[in-house]
């Protein structure tokens, strides 16, 4: 199965989903934070945020979110070209004490999760840590799983997921494409 | 990159990533958590032949902070003041383990050699050598600059800029680098300069010679001025002086109040460091609020991360 997986309906639709049960597992979004992984997960965290604001009022959309780069904490730094670094930027009321969702696109090894766990570590003390991913395409590599996910793909492990986003890309699609 | 040997060969493509990649590394030194765990596992020798203490803290505090293990080796007390080659000197290093040298020479040239003699795998970091160059401190003066004097600073270079670097140019490795670098980033650079410290053979350096300061100030728009130490045994006495008196160097070439007022409302003051205040600069002028020379120094780690980062970090070459 190649092709579109999902298209801009499909996309939204598992947003508004995943942005309702934030909410309903944190007994409202007081104390979220949304963090998105660049590249893609940055515009998730937005929409994420945006709808979550939408839900519960006393949400800002605007504060309650931020970035989170976790090049420097990489495990395979080593073993590939040079990365550039991105931006990390946090809620000027910082992460201590708060839920944090982490956002990213796709959810594969976990060893981009593993990373940003240990980057979140050197930021503050959250009160939890929560996952949210657009994708997950399984092959786990490390004991770590997506607290909310918009759609389960099975994929082979030489197949490539990729999602394209309207702020970066110019469209909406989740694409499976067949690996070398 | 594989080392860090000057300004004049680094593309403008590469000194913006430089200068891009120090701005993360200085924004995660704001944070509680300073240390970032990017080069575990990796051993930077720094390898002093010549009295530092700033310089090598600062490469000491950056490979720190990115958790890489620091060994300082210091050519006084040790092996090279028995007569030690820098060939088995660097040999020695190799067989140690070390994953980047950071070199500081009183000879033009020895971090080339070190670089390209053959006897380390790892990446060579130039932290001055003799009256050659000085590639991080240049490059923590235009990260400086560019901070106080580029809306949105974030993938530009200094584009349009005019800096005026004011001193003892012929000895010195600073201005050498920071002609080039600041050149390749777009600024235009004016050196001010008495005519015993301008270099013989300085004209195709891609810079603009004047000679006193005054003449700089009011000719030229300047965007940030640099002034350079005076090495106390340049100063005076003797046959082998470049200039009659420190008194009457201050008068020509110092920074003081009135100059420095006579600068445009935006422009910054910044200093190598070590200062002599009184002689090129006024206590007036290096305390006021345009200087930014402590800041210089708080850049001078983020931009040594950022080196050692995009040397280190990546594939291992052919090993």
């Amino acid at each position: 199965m190649t092709g579109t997986i999902m298209g801009a309906a499909d996309i939204s639709r598992a947003l508004t989903r995943i942005a309702h049960e934030i909410v309903e597992r944190n007994d409202g979004a007081a104390d979220v934070v949304l963090m998105g992984i660049p590249t893609r997960g940055l515009p998730l965290a937005h929409r994420l945020a945006a709808r979550i604001a939408d839900i519960d009022p006393g949400f800002d959309a605007e504060t309650a979110c931020g970035a989170l780069d976790i090049t420097m904490y990489r495990d395979d730094l080593f073993k590939n070209p040079t990365r550039t670094i991105g931006t990390t930027s946090v809620p000027d009321a910082g992460i201590d004490d708060a839920v944090v969702v982490l956002v990213d696109d796709v959810f594969h090894t976990g060893r981009t999760i593993r990373a940003a766990l240990d980057a979140i570590r050197d930021i503050g003390r959250p009160r939890a840590v929560q996952l949210a991913a657009l994708v997950d395409r399984g092959h786990r590599e490390l004991p770590i799983r997506a607290d909310f996910v918009g759609k389960n793909i099975p994929t082979a492990r030489s197949e490539r997921v990729n999602v394209h986003l309207e702020e970066l890309d110019g469209e909406d699609a989740v694409l499976l494409t067949k690996g070398a | 990159m594989r080392h860090l040997l000057g300004t004049t060969d680094l593309s403008r493509e590469d000194a913006i990533l430089l200068l891009d990649t120090a701005a993360q590394m200085a924004a995660t030194q704001e944070r509680e958590v300073r240390k970032l765990p990017t080069l575990r596992g990796k051993t930077v020798v720094n390898l002093f032949f010549e009295d530092s203490t700033r310089t090598r803290i600062s490469f000491e505090a950056a490979a720190k902070r990115l958790s890489a293990d620091v060994i300082n080796f210091s050519a006084k007390g040790s092996s090279v003041s028995k007569g030690e080659s820098l060939k088995d000197t660097a040999l020695t290093l190799q067989a140690m383990g070390a994953d980047a040298v950071v070199v500081r020479h009183w000879a033009s040239g020895a971090a080339y050699q070190l670089a390209h003699g053959g006897w380390l795998h790892g990446s060579v970091l130039n932290a001055g050598d003799g009256t050659h160059q000085h590639p991080t401190q240049a490059l923590l003066d235009a990260f400086t600059a560019r901070r106080h004097l580029v809306a949105d600073p974030t993938g530009q270079g200094l584009d349009g800029l005019t800096v005026a670097i004011v001193g003892d140019v012929l000895h010195s490795r600073v201005a050498r680098s920071n002609v080039h670098l600041l050149n390749t980033l777009g600024a235009h650079v004016v050196l001010v300069a008495p005519p015993t410290l301008v270099p013989v053979g300085i004209e195709p350096w891609p810079c603009t010679v004047v000679h006193t300061l005054d003449q700089a100030i009011e000719t030229y728009d300047i965007d940030a001025l640099m002034m350079l130490r005076v090495q106390r045994e340049r100063m005076s006495g003797g046959g082998d002086a470049f200039f009659p008196s420190p008194a009457e160097y201050s008068r020509i070439y110092g920074l003081d109040a009135d100059r420095m007022n006579r600068l445009p409302d935006h422009a910054i003051v910044m200093h190598p460091g070590p200062m002599n205040r009184g002689l090129e600069i006024s206590a007036e002028a290096a305390d006021s609020p345009r200087s930014v020379i402590v800041e210089q120094v708080a850049n001078g780690v983020a931009v040594r991360m950022a080196a050692l980062y995009l040397l280190l970090a990546g594939e291992e070459g052919a090993q």
